[in-house]
């Protein structure tokens, strides 16, 4: 075990300093400060339920390591619901209830939202495959593309 | 006003039931604020992680704990000796499925190891990695038995015997006969056969298996922070296999993220930690990773059956035999047994259909596998898959549609209540009317012309069918009368509160499928208040009325109609109120909208809100003798059948790719009979995730053992389940057919998704395939499976 060094990470906007083990996840690292909407369903980088932004792009919480963000801005769900980025498709998930056990739903929200800062219009093939680094097991997924969906055609009507 | 020609409640112009309303809980799950077990933190909390078995078989000669022991942040380290003395084992037997034997299980294992996987050493530390740490550190000593495996030698006589006090390696063999089979047979103008292998599979559940044990020395009492469907039961098995006080045991069940079956049994490791709580004094958590969930959540399926069916020349189905064979792991598993899914397999097969002579012969074998029970469909998938496997092979033998093969044979309209060769009663089913409408959606005569102009381009699409009938609202009948301490009944009082709004408590639990919708929008209707004034406790054992859970499909049926009572109770006893307070008579009140209004006019005469001050406040200002009951309790037992059964009607259109043996699925239509739809767009995502649990197994999940039984894909990345790009957009209709068993006459959903798509999958992978002449019947339907059909391979 190697010692720990001490790191800071803007999380949300606030800086976050601790010294933590290198081995220590950027995901367990939030959890550990408080911010548990970042889940671990798989820890080997395959699910999507850790998914959060660093520096403005997704990335898997379960296989980025917290020493490697030292100095770099991470937003999780709590900081997108804070902001205001995601509360459309927030809203346009409640409504196509396109979440049942809630457990992916922050990482498929963040995923979402990269794809529609990307491209304005996405087909429902797009969609699809662009969520497909996300599993859900309640939805089928059907209602999750509904709601994106109707959330790209929103965004570009107001573009 | 006579009683009968009262309007029900639920017919009212403002009611909430048949309407989708949004649920209550979704915003705090879409803002990442669920609590999930593994978002709790207790002081003095430890963590816990196993040295797992990784031997299929094996004898324990030495445990050397010590360098675990001396490693940083360890607090203690356990092998079953070291809680033998605070827990017991248990056995997963249940009285009425007679036979049925299974071995004494234990929290850790007790000298032998019987699967790969299995929790040998729990060790407990201030980290969950530290506790990794230490547990590699410990070092077991294993001599290796031979492996019991294949299912299909199980039970040969040179094969060892798993548990030998068991005597063999038979856990329950059932056999049901009816009618004359052999005469069927032999006066049929078509008789067709087949051997269908269902593949193991599991639930992977988003959140993993959670547990959090908190044990306080000063008063004896245990509360645990679980991630289950039915808390009630939870708290009961924790209680007696710890050797403490029912009634100080306490289950706090919060968000639960997805559960499917998985979360309704006991696991060795979550005893483990209740006992090592017990030890310690302190929390303890437990959270599965990915890799301990795919050894040791419960598997399902892995079933070989061997049927055959007998029609005469109209198409009618005369009679089915078959033999089930289904390996289940070296334990049936505890309370709920691992015989239920045969018995539903026995049960289910040809469910929709007259015919009268029924045979099968179902056995359930031990093997040195993961242990595999009751999941999302529980039997029905291969009994629906089996059934309409067998009407495609009429259908094709005598040169006939399928679709007119499953009418010609569905039972009659006129002929319910209707038993079956397997002694199954069946209230009332739609079967006519969900295939009419069906067919009618899908556009049944487009999609065969097309079907045939494509085959000229060598395009290869597949129509497949599947009828079904799935058990919901079940009776005591199925774990009360064996001895299993799982409630039937469920409970749900609601309270009227000062505000005016109402809090509802129930014994039903919410996993995602909109439990606590479903009664919100009952018990505001019953009442008469806004739904935004309705609040929904679930999941607490020291708040909710005793229940349950959620399982069998009978949250809603059940549950529901405990709520609608419940608030009708409350509703007559706001009555009583308001009539004192106005000087009026009961029945020429009502309650709409929050307010006590004139029954006759709909005018206003009180707010609850005020009704709700009086009542609470300012009982000095009621008239004498009257006081106000604002708590209604009422709780519900099916009883007049055994299981109140739905129907429903599937279709898939898929493409199969015959050079690459890749299956596109292009559509997938449900017309579903749930009885009253309480909330359609909750039926609808019932139906479609319960549609993708059953399409991920048909052509993508299996767990592959080796031959000495390890596990070969046990990891996210091995294991394939749907993703978004692979999945079709899924069109869900309804018929609706109220049970006449509740007043609310809601039935189950949440399975039958899950029962009819491997069957409509395979059916129109078959479809597709006819012009080569072939027939697959290996489930999951892999691309080296078809191409190996073709002859490709």
């Amino acid at each position: 075990m190697t010692s720990p060094i001490a790191i800071t990470i803007r999380v949300n906007g606030e800086p976050a300093s601790r010294a933590v083990e290198p081995r220590l996840s950027l995901a367990d690292f939030l959890r550990a400060e408080g911010y548990t909407g970042t889940h671990l369903g798989c820890e080997h980088g395959v699910c999507g339920a850790c998914t959060v932004r660093v520096e403005g792009r997704t990335a898997r919480g379960c296989l980025t390591l917290a020493i490697q963000c030292d100095g770099l801005e991470v937003e999780t769900i709590e900081g997108a619901t804070g902001n205001g980025r995601v509360a459309d498709l927030q809203e346009a998930f409640i409504e196509n209830n396109a979440l049942q056990c809630g457990f992916c739903t922050p990482g498929m929200l963040l995923t979402a939202d990269e794809l529609l800062q990307d491209t304005l219009s996405p087909s429902r093939t797009e969609i699809r495959e662009h969520l497909s680094g996300n599993y859900c097991r309640c939805t089928g997924y059907q209602s999750i593309v509904d709601a994106v969906e109707q959330v790209a055609r929103k965004r570009a009507e107001r573009s | 006003m006579n009683e009968h020609l009262k309007p029900s409640v639920l017919d009212q112009p403002n009611s909430y039931v048949g309407k989708t309303v949004r649920r209550p809980n979704a915003k705090r799950l879409v803002q990442g604020q669920g609590t999930f077990v593994d978002d709790i933190e207790l002081p003095r909390m430890v963590h816990l992680a196993f040295h797992r078995s990784s031997f299929a078989h094996a004898k324990i000669v030495s445990i050397d704990t010590q360098g675990a022991l001396a490693m940083p942040g360890v607090v203690g380290v356990f092998t079953m000796d070291d809680i033998r003395e605070v827990i017991t084992p248990w056995v997963g037997v249940l009285d009425h499925l007679k036979g049925i034997k299974s071995a004494e299980q234990w929290p850790l294992a007790n000298g032998k190891v019987f699967w790969q996987g299995e929790p040998v050493v729990a060790v407990a530390a201030v980290s969950r990695a530290l506790a990794e740490d230490a547990a590699e550190q410990i070092f077991v000593e294993y001599e290796e038995l031979t492996p019991v495996t294949d299912m299909s030698t199980a039970l040969a006589p040179d094969t060892p015997v798993i548990h030998p006090e068991l005597g063999d390696n038979l856990c329950f063999h059932r056999v049901v006969d009816s009618g004359d089979v052999d005469a069927a047979f032999a006066d049929a103008a078509a008789v067709v056969e087949d051997t269908l292998h269902f593949n193991r599979h599991t639930g992977v559940a988003m959140e993993p298996r959670s547990i959090i044990c908190d044990y306080r020395t000063a008063e004896g009492e245990l509360t645990l922070y679980m991630s289950v469907q039915c808390p009630h039961m939870s708290k009961n098995i924790f209680a007696k296999h710890l050797g403490i006080d029912e009634n100080k045991v306490r289950v706090i069940c919060k968000d639960v993220g997805g559960s499917f079956g998985l979360k309704i049994h006991t696991y060795s490791d979550e005893m483990a930690a209740g006992a090592i709580a017990v030890v310690l004094g302190r929390p303890v958590k437990f959270i599965a990773d990915r890799l301990e969930s795919f050894v040791t959540d419960i598997h399902a399926r892995d079933h070989l059956v061997k049927a055959r069916a007998a029609f005469n020349s109209r198409g009618e189905l005369l009679a089915i035999d078959m033999d089930d064979l289904t390996g289940v792991g070296p334990y049936s598993v505890y309370p709920r047994t691992s015989g239920i899914e045969l018995n539903q397999v026995v049960n289910l097969t040809g469910g929709p259909y007259k015919h009268t002579s029924y045979r099968a012969d179902g056995k359930v074998v031990f093997q040195n596998k993961n242990v595999m029970c009751q999941y999302r469909g529980v039997g029905h998938p291969i009994a629906v898959a089996v059934g309409e496997h067998l009407m495609d092979l009429g259908a094709r033998k005598l040169a006939m549609d399928p679709v007119a093969v499953r009418r010609n044979s569905f039972i009659p309209d006129d002929a319910y209540p209707y038993t079956s060769p397997s002694g199954s009663i069946y209230e009332r089913q739609s079967h006519h009317q969900c295939m009419d409408k069906l067919i009618e959606i899908m556009d049944y005569a487009g999609l065969r012309s097309e079907q045939a102009r494509m085959r000229d381009r060598k395009t290869y699409r597949g129509i497949g069918f599947a009828s079904l009938i799935e058990v919901t609202n079940p009776s005591p009948a199925f774990y009360g009368v064996g001895g299993a301490r799982i409630a039937s009944q469920d409970g749900c009082t609601i309270r009227l509160d000062p505000t005016g709004g109402i809090t509802a408590t129930t014994g039903v639990t919410e996993q995602g499928q909109g439990t606590e919708t479903i009664i919100a929008q009952v018990a505001a209707t019953a009442v008469g208040v806004p739904i935004e004034q309705v609040r929904v406790l679930t999941g607490d054992t020291e708040i909710v009325p005793y229940g349950g859970g959620t399982w069998a499909s009978r949250g809603a049926g059940i549950g529901g109609e405990a709520a609608l009572q419940a608030g009708k109770a409350l509703k007559a006893n706001i009555l009583d109120l308001a009539a004192a307070i106005l000087q009026a008579k009961p029945d020429q009140l009502d309650v709409r909208g929050g307010a006590v209004v004139d029954l006759a006019t709909g005018n206003e005469r009180m707010p609850l809100s005020e009704l709700g001050r009086i009542a609470y406040f300012r009982g000095d200002t009621l008239p004498e003798g009257v006081q106000p009951e604002l708590v209604a309790t009422r709780h519900y037992t099916q009883r007049q059948f055994p299981f109140v059964f739905t129907n429903a009607a599937h279709a898939c259109h898929l493409e199969v790719d015959v050079e690459t043996g890749l299956v596109n699925l292009l559509n997938y239509w449900v017309v579903e009979d749930c009885g009253r739809v309480i909330n359609p767009k909750l039926v609808a995502e019932q139906t479609r995730g319960g549609v993708v649990q059953g399409l991920g197994p048909a052509l993508y999940e299996e767990c592959l053992y080796s031959q000495e039984g390890q596990l070969l894909n046990g990891s996210l990345a091995d294991y394939l389940v749907p993703m978004a790009a692979e999945m079709p957009d899924i069109v869900v209709d309804h018929i609706e057919t109220p049970t006449g068993t509740s007043e609310l006459g809601a039935k189950g959903v949440g399975e039958a998704g899950t029962a009819g798509a491997p069957a409509a999958v395979m059916n129109a992978i078959n479809d597709a395939l006819g012009p080569f002449g072939v027939t697959l019947t290996h489930m999951p339907f892999t691309p080296d499976k078809i191409l190996k059909g073709l002859g490709k391979a």
